[in-house]
This record gives structure tokens, C-alpha cells and sequence, in this order.
């Protein structure tokens, strides 16, 4: 690799790259995402390498190994491009069937998608019901990339973004540009992007840092896994491009240590950009250095929480602490830290590439862009989805998560995970968007959303998420330590038919205060969930506690009479 | 920094501008209840005994006094109906912990908590953490820290540490609001260096 010294190095090196592809020749694109390695997909993928390299040289076609295609439930997931053919739950012996029929231009018919009830075939990935109500800008590069690999990157037009923020924008230009699209924060709170950076920015001080919160601990939420973990330069670009306009010279990305899939692509990636120029001294020739470090937490839910993140990335103890002070002021040792997760960072190329009003095209008045949504539970298709902002729930539940499964009905359905909330299914027609699903009582969150069907007990799943909660609180602030303890212990009891009078306002009594009163988002948002229960299935606990009052004065009756 | 002028209950207030809302009353000779400050001690911000109700620009929050700075214009509110209730379900909490330690008892009293409120768990220790912050801030020494960490965080002597140390020092008890610093300080004793009280005791 040579390194570049200017975007119109950049430009030339594309063009080879393209030049050496020809975009006729099939490309089969094997997924390798958390859930289909889990289905062994490692085994599909050197089954097809095999079955190449048997060809030779004049194969007249070639094998990539990706990240995350999306469709989850139906792994392991193979697309055939430059059709964009799927195959679905691919096991290594359908591999020569695949070979064959592809260099025949034929399908494989028994592998593509087949409707589970009227069995109605969907040969292209435009076709699959579960991908064709998508607009997936952010993960759709995903089956075209092998995240090892920095050309496949920049044959997509990677790196794009930040020759033209570095060598025809001001910093400022960037800044208002993001400002203007309205890009919300992906992470939770869906802050605005563009102020977040403007206060980092203009906070006294020269060093500056931003930060790449890549921790996604929440269970149920596995998007941002499978955007960084597929497409790493993605990111890695947003985030030089945040540098630039913020004046930062160091970057922190702020992982998992428990996903070597993730942290080798990343450090793959590191490695790549430096050696082209496009990280490190003097960026593609601009004069503008930034170096990256990957920092990883210690395995505990809270260091995702960005003051106790970045206390981790200080070397101390993942603590939080109080926000008095913004982190994008006084955050890492005190200095102007900027921290955007994942997918907030992801968007930022395409803002600059094709400019804020395109963006703002796509969404709703307060929330732009797309969402990536981590969809499971009790739906017929799991997985990561990428949609408008803006998309009715229904859209994501039935037209790409097929409806429930067994025939039955929904629910509830919930997002944000442990710190999110519950809404009714008669409330389904509500659209993804920040304000109005926070309205309701069950803010995006991260963007986990989970789907309940009509047998789930309610109760039940306030306490697990308590239960995830207590074990991953931090154990610092009262109200979040004890407060959780307690009101996990009341829900425990109404779970187990032990119910008292006076649970309800326990309940409340705890849950305000823990809503109100704790150190850190962990905390304050922890009394989320049973928010939303009490507010929609008050009756449901009111009936188990009924019932575990009863059971008790049954009991007595019962004994005293013998 | 200079001076800021500020409101506490309806009392005008100047304070040093680098101070805390809980610097600034106290100096007004207003309380504020706490169970974690000290004033030797970094503000931890854990106990939220302090919470108070500030209104800001229009726009009201509650924030914990040990460490929210003061502001010009600021208005703040060391009662209300919201403020109790957070304090009276605080120290519920506790008590379900310690349920006869003096000060906790004595401000149940004035919160009308009520101590049989919530399941207990005679833990004693309410992790407080003024042993631990005064150990490693005051004294340098870090013999005394948290382990664990949400429901079953604890505090805990390190037994190396406390051999050389504490003998001569154990000064974090009388800052203790449950003495269960003491107690696990004994704890340590009988497994790191048992007999030395005894010995000591014979050659007095």
C-alpha cells in the first residue's frame, strides 16, 4: 500500500481498483454477522473458498466473507451479487449447488426465499419482504464489504466524505452542515449531533477528544455490533470527519473486550487507514493529523454510560458521574470529550458526501435520517433492520418481522431494552421517532425493539429487566442501588404469588424516586420500564397481587381449620 | 471567581463563585441534610440526601447541592413536597439496611420515614463511603474500598493494607454513620493479624 497525499491520490487509487474489478463477474457474499457464525456459517464460507480455489484462477467468480446481512432468523445468509440473489439457511453441502447454478446464471430454487404462507418466492434481495420495506443506507454496504479488506471500502466510494470535508469545507462548513441534517444521537437520548460537537468545539482548551461509544451492552440491542463489526471504515470516517470539525487530534473508540470479531476488524481497519494516509499525521495531505486508540471496557454494563466510559478509557473504575458539566466540556482528564455511538458516527459521511438537505429528505420534522433497529422476540424474523424514521411500528413488526409467530397475537412491544418502556399493541401505528415514541413511554432507546406476544406476563418482564439492572448498576448513588434492590424484591414477590397490599405504591414510591433522584442515565432511566408497565398493564399487576393476597388468606383459612 | 447572588428558600444569598449550592447554604446558615459529605472530602454524590429543587432559566431540576455549582440568578429550594418525599424514600432504602443507626433514625423522624417500609437486610453498612474516601484522600492510604459492585457492592479491608496501617490510625470509625466500619475493620483483624489485640491488651 502507498500512502496518499492528497484527495486526488485518493481518486486514482479508486479508480484502480474499480479498473481491476469488473462489476459483471458474480460475487458471493457470505455472511459472517454474530448470528449466522453462530450457525456455523464459518463453515459455508470455507466450503465456497474450497469449491473456488478447486476452480482456479479462471473461477470467473469469487467468494467474499462479510459482516452482518441483516436477516438474522434465516441464517446462514449467502447473497449472490451482482443480482443480488439470497439464499437462505445455506448448510456447506448446498455450496457446489450454488457454484454451479451461479456460473449457469441459474437459482438455486429450494434456497431462496419461499412466503411461510402462501409460499410465494422471493429470488432478489429487492423482493424479500423482510428487506424490501428497508431503506438500509447504513447496513446495506454490509453484503458488498469484507471488513478486512480497505479497497472494498473505497470501491463503495469510501473516504470520500473526508477528502471533500478536508479539502472543500471549513471545519465550521462540516459543523453546520451536521447541525442542518439534524442528526440526532443514535445512543439513547437522540441529542443533537451538531450542538453536541458545536460545545465541544467552542469549549476553551486545545486538546479536545471524540469518542466512538462502540459498547452496546444493552441485551437485545445487536445493531451497532453488526454496523462496525461489517463495516468499519464507515465509522472510522464520520469520526475523522467529527475531529475535523470539532479540532480534535485524538480519537478514542471504546469497545467490547468480549467480541474478538469486532476488535479485529477494528484494529484491521486502524491499520489500513494509517498505511493509506487517511488516519495518522498529515491526512491525505491536508495537514490535519488524528490518530485513533481502541480502548476496552471491564465486561460491566455501565461503562457504556459516556462519563463512565470515558472515567474506563482515564484508567479508573467505570463510575459515573454527575453531568453538571458536560463531557463535550470537561470530559476525559477534564478535557472537551465528544461522544457519539456507532450508527450516529456512521451517518456523517453520507451527510457530507451528499449534503444535509438530502438527508433531511428521509424522516420525520424532529427526527431524520434512518434507524437501525435490533428486532427480536416474538416475531417470525429477527434481526437488524434499517428503516425511515418515521416507519409505523406495524410496518417493522408485520411487514419485515412476519407477525408474530404461532397465530398469535401481540402484545406490547418494547424498545430501548432494560432502560426503555412497553407499549400496547393497540398502539403499533405509532411511528419510530424519538419524541413521539417518548411521548408513549417507550423511547428508541439504542434501538432494540423487542415484540411480546399475548403470553407474556408483564410483570415478569419488569423484574427481568430489573434483575439485568441490579446485577449492572455500579452500586454508587442510593436511589439506583437500593431502589432497584427493593423494587426488584416486590416484583420478585407478585411473580411468585406473593403479592402484598400496597405493592402498587411501593412500586411508585420507589420508582419516582429512582427516576428522579439517581447519579447517572443508568438510574434515572432504570424506572423506565415498570413506568411504562404501570401506566398501560396496571391491571395485570393489580390481578397477580389480588391473587397472592388471596393465596395467603386461603392459606390461613386452610390452616386454621385443621 | 467573583461573587454570584443567588436565591435559597426565598433568601437572598451571595456565594463565592466557585462554591457548591450545599457550600453557598450552609454558609447562609441554611441545612441541607447529607449522609456521604465531609467537608475534608471531594464531594461523592452518592447518599442524594441533598437533593434540591433548582429553577434555572424557567426550566426546574433536582440536582444533588454537594455538587451542583452555584449561578448567578440561580433559585433554589431546599424543601418541598417532591424534595421530602426523594429524602423520605432515601432514607426508607437505608433503613431497611441500618435500621437503628442514630442519624438515620433521627432524620426518619423528620421525614416521616418509615423504617418497615421495605424488606430488610441488615447489611448495616449504608456505603456511605466516607471510610473509603477518607482513607484514600485524607489519610493517603487506601486500606478501606469498595468491592463488588450494584446490590452487592460492600466495603472491605484489605488485609495487607490494614496490617501495616490501620493500627494506629483508625480514624474512619468515628466518621461512620452504622459503625459497621468498625465491625469489618474487626473482621480483618481476626483473619490478617489475629492476637494482636490480645497481646497488646496483656502488655499494657
Amino acid at each position: 500500500m502507498t500512502r496518499l497525499n492528497s484527495a486526488a491520490e485518493l481518486e486514482q487509487l479508486r479508480a484502480g481498483i474499480l479498473s481491476s474489478r469488473d462489476p459483471a463477474k458474480p460475487c458471493i457474499a457470505v455472511c459472517a454477522g454474530a448470528a449466522c457464525h453462530g450457525l456455523d456459517s464459518v463453515r459455508v464460507a470455507q466450503a465456497f473458498q474450497a469449491e473456488v480455489a478447486k476452480l482456479g484462477p479462471g473461477a470467473g467468480l469469487e467468494v467474499r466473507v462479510t459482516g452482518c446481512h441483516g436477516y438474522c432468523e434465516k441464517g446462514p445468509n449467502v447473497v449472490v451479487d451482482p443480482e443480488g440473489i439470497c439464499y437462505f439457511e445455506v448448510k456447506p453441502e448446498d455450496v457446489p449447488e450454488i457454484i454451479a447454478c451461479t456460473l449457469k446464471k441459474e437459482v438455486v430454487e429450494r434456497l431462496v426465499y419461499a412466503h411461510p404462507d402462501t409460499g410465494e418466492r422471493a429470488v432478489h434481495i429487492g423482493e424479500v419482504p423482510f428487506y424490501k420495506h428497508q431503506m438500509r443506507l447504513l447496513i446495506g454496504d454490509n453484503t458488498r464489504i469484507d471488513p478486512m479488506r480497505i479497497d472494498d471500502y473505497l470501491a463503495l466510494g469510501g473516504y470520500g466524505a473526508l477528502a471533500k470535508a478536508l479539502f472543500q469545507m471549513t471545519p465550521g462548513q462540516v459543523l453546520d452542515e451536521v447541525k442542518k441534517a439534524n442528526l440526532r444521537g443514535r445512543g439513547g437520548g437522540g441529542f443533537p449531533a451538531g450542538l453536541k460537537w458545536e460545545t465541544a468545539k467552542n469549549a476553551p482548551g486545545k486538546d479536545k477528544y471524540v469518542i466512538v461509544n462502540a459498547h452496546e451492552g444493552e441485551p437485545g440491542a445487536f445493531m451497532d455490533r453488526a454496523l462496525f463489526t461489517g463495516n468499519p471504515h464507515k465509522v472510522l470516517e464520520g469520526l475523522i470527519i467529527g475531529a475535523y470539525a470539532i479540532g480534535s487530534h485524538r480519537g478514542f473508540i471504546y469497545t467490547r473486550h468480549d467480541s474478538p470479531q469486532l476488535i479485529c476488524h477494528i484494529e484491521q481497519a486502524l491499520a489500513q487507514a494509517e498505511e493509506y494516509g487517511l488516519l495518522g499525521e498529515n491526512i491525505l495531505g491536508s495537514g490535519f493529523d488524528f490518530r485513533v486508540e481502541v480502548h476496552y471496557d471491564v465486561g460491566i454494563f455501565v461503562s457504556g454510560e459516556s462519563s463512565a466510559l470515558m472515567r474506563s478509557i482515564e484508567g479508573n473504575p467505570p463510575e459515573p458521574r454527575p453531568k453538571y458539566i458536560r463531557t463535550s466540556v470537561a470530559g476525559i482528564w477534564d478535557r472537551p470529550s465528544n461522544l457519539n455511538n456507532v450508527e450516529t458516527w456512521a451517518n456523517v459521511p453520507q451527510i457530507i458526501s451528499r449534503g444535509a438537505d438530502w438527508y433531511r429528505g428521509i424522516g420525520t420534522e424532529g427526527s431524520k435520517g434512518t434507524k437501525l433497529v435490533s428486532l427480536s422476540g416474538n416475531v417470525v424474523n429477527s434481526g437488524v433492520v434499517e428503516v425511515p424514521m418515521g416507519t409505523p411500528l406495524r410496518t417493522i413488526v408485520y411487514d419485515i418481522g412476519g407477525g408474530i409467530p404461532g397465530g398469535k397475537a401481540a402484545k406490547a412491544v418494547h424498545f430501548g431494552g432494560p432502560m426503555g418502556g412497553s407499549i400496547p399493541a393497540n398502539l403499533i401505528d405509532a411511528p419510530l421517532d424519538f419524541d413521539e415514541l417518548a411521548k408513549l413511554g417507550a423511547p428508541i432507546g439504542a434501538g432494540g425493539l423487542l415484540v411480546m406476544d399475548e403470553d407474556t406476563d408483564m410483570v415478569d418482564v419488569a423484574r427481568y429487566f430489573l434483575e439485568f439492572l441490579t446485577n449492572e448498576s455500579c452500586g454508587k448513588c442510593v436511589p439506583c442501588r437500593e431502589g432497584m434492590r427493593q423494587t426488584l424484591k416486590v416484583l420478585t414477590n407478585i411473580t411468585k404469588g406473593k403479592g402484598r397490599e400496597g405493592d402498587i405504591a411501593r412500586l411508585e414510591d420507589l420508582n419516582d424516586v429512582t427516576g428522579a433522584a439517581c447519579l447517572c442515565a443508568l438510574g434515572r432511566t432504570a424506572s423506565d420500564p415498570l413506568k411504562s408497565m404501570l401506566r398501560y398493564f396496571k391491571v395485570e399487576y393489580e390481578t397477580q397481587i389480588a391473587r397472592g393476597s388471596e393465596g395467603r388468606s386461603g392459606n390461613a383459612a386452610g390452616s386454621a381449620a385443621t | 471567581m467573583s461573587d454570584v447572588v443567588m436565591q435559597i428558600d426565598g433568601k437572598e444569598v451571595k456565594a463565592g463563585g466557585d462554591m457548591t449550592v450545599l457550600q453557598a447554604a450552609r454558609a447562609a446558615g441554611i441545612h441541607i441534610p447529607t449522609l456521604c459529605h465531609h467537608d475534608k472530602l471531594e464531594p461523592f454524590g452518592a447518599c442524594r440526601m441533598c437533593m434540591v429543587e433548582v429553577e434555572t432559566r424557567g426550566r426546574m431540576s433536582y440536582v444533588v447541592s454537594c455538587l451542583y455549582p452555584v449561578a448567578k440568578d440561580l433559585v433554589v429550594r431546599t424543601r418541598s413536597e417532591r424534595v421530602d418525599k426523594i429524602r423520605r424514600v432515601i432514607l426508607e432504602e437505608l433503613l431497611a439496611h441500618a435500621p437503628n443507626s442514630p442519624e438515620l433514625v433521627e432524620l426518619a423522624r423528620e421525614y416521616r420515614a418509615d423504617r418497615d417500609r421495605f424488606d430488610k437486610d441488615p447489611s448495616f453498612c449504608i456505603l456511605c463511603g466516607l471510610c473509603v474516601r477518607y482513607c484514600a484522600e485524607v489519610k493517603q492510604k487506601n486500606a478501606v474500598d469498595f468491592i463488588e459492585r450494584g446490590a452487592l457492592r460492600e466495603i472491605s479491608f484489605i488485609p495487607e493494607i490494614a496490617k501495616k496501617e490501620c493500627w494506629e490510625c483508625q480514624e474512619c470509625f468515628a466518621l461512620c454513620p452504622t459503625s459497621y466500619a468498625q465491625a469489618a475493620y474487626f473482621l480483618t483483624e481476626a483473619l490478617a493479624f489475629p492476637g494482636r489485640r490480645k497481646a497488646s491488651a496483656q502488655s499494657a
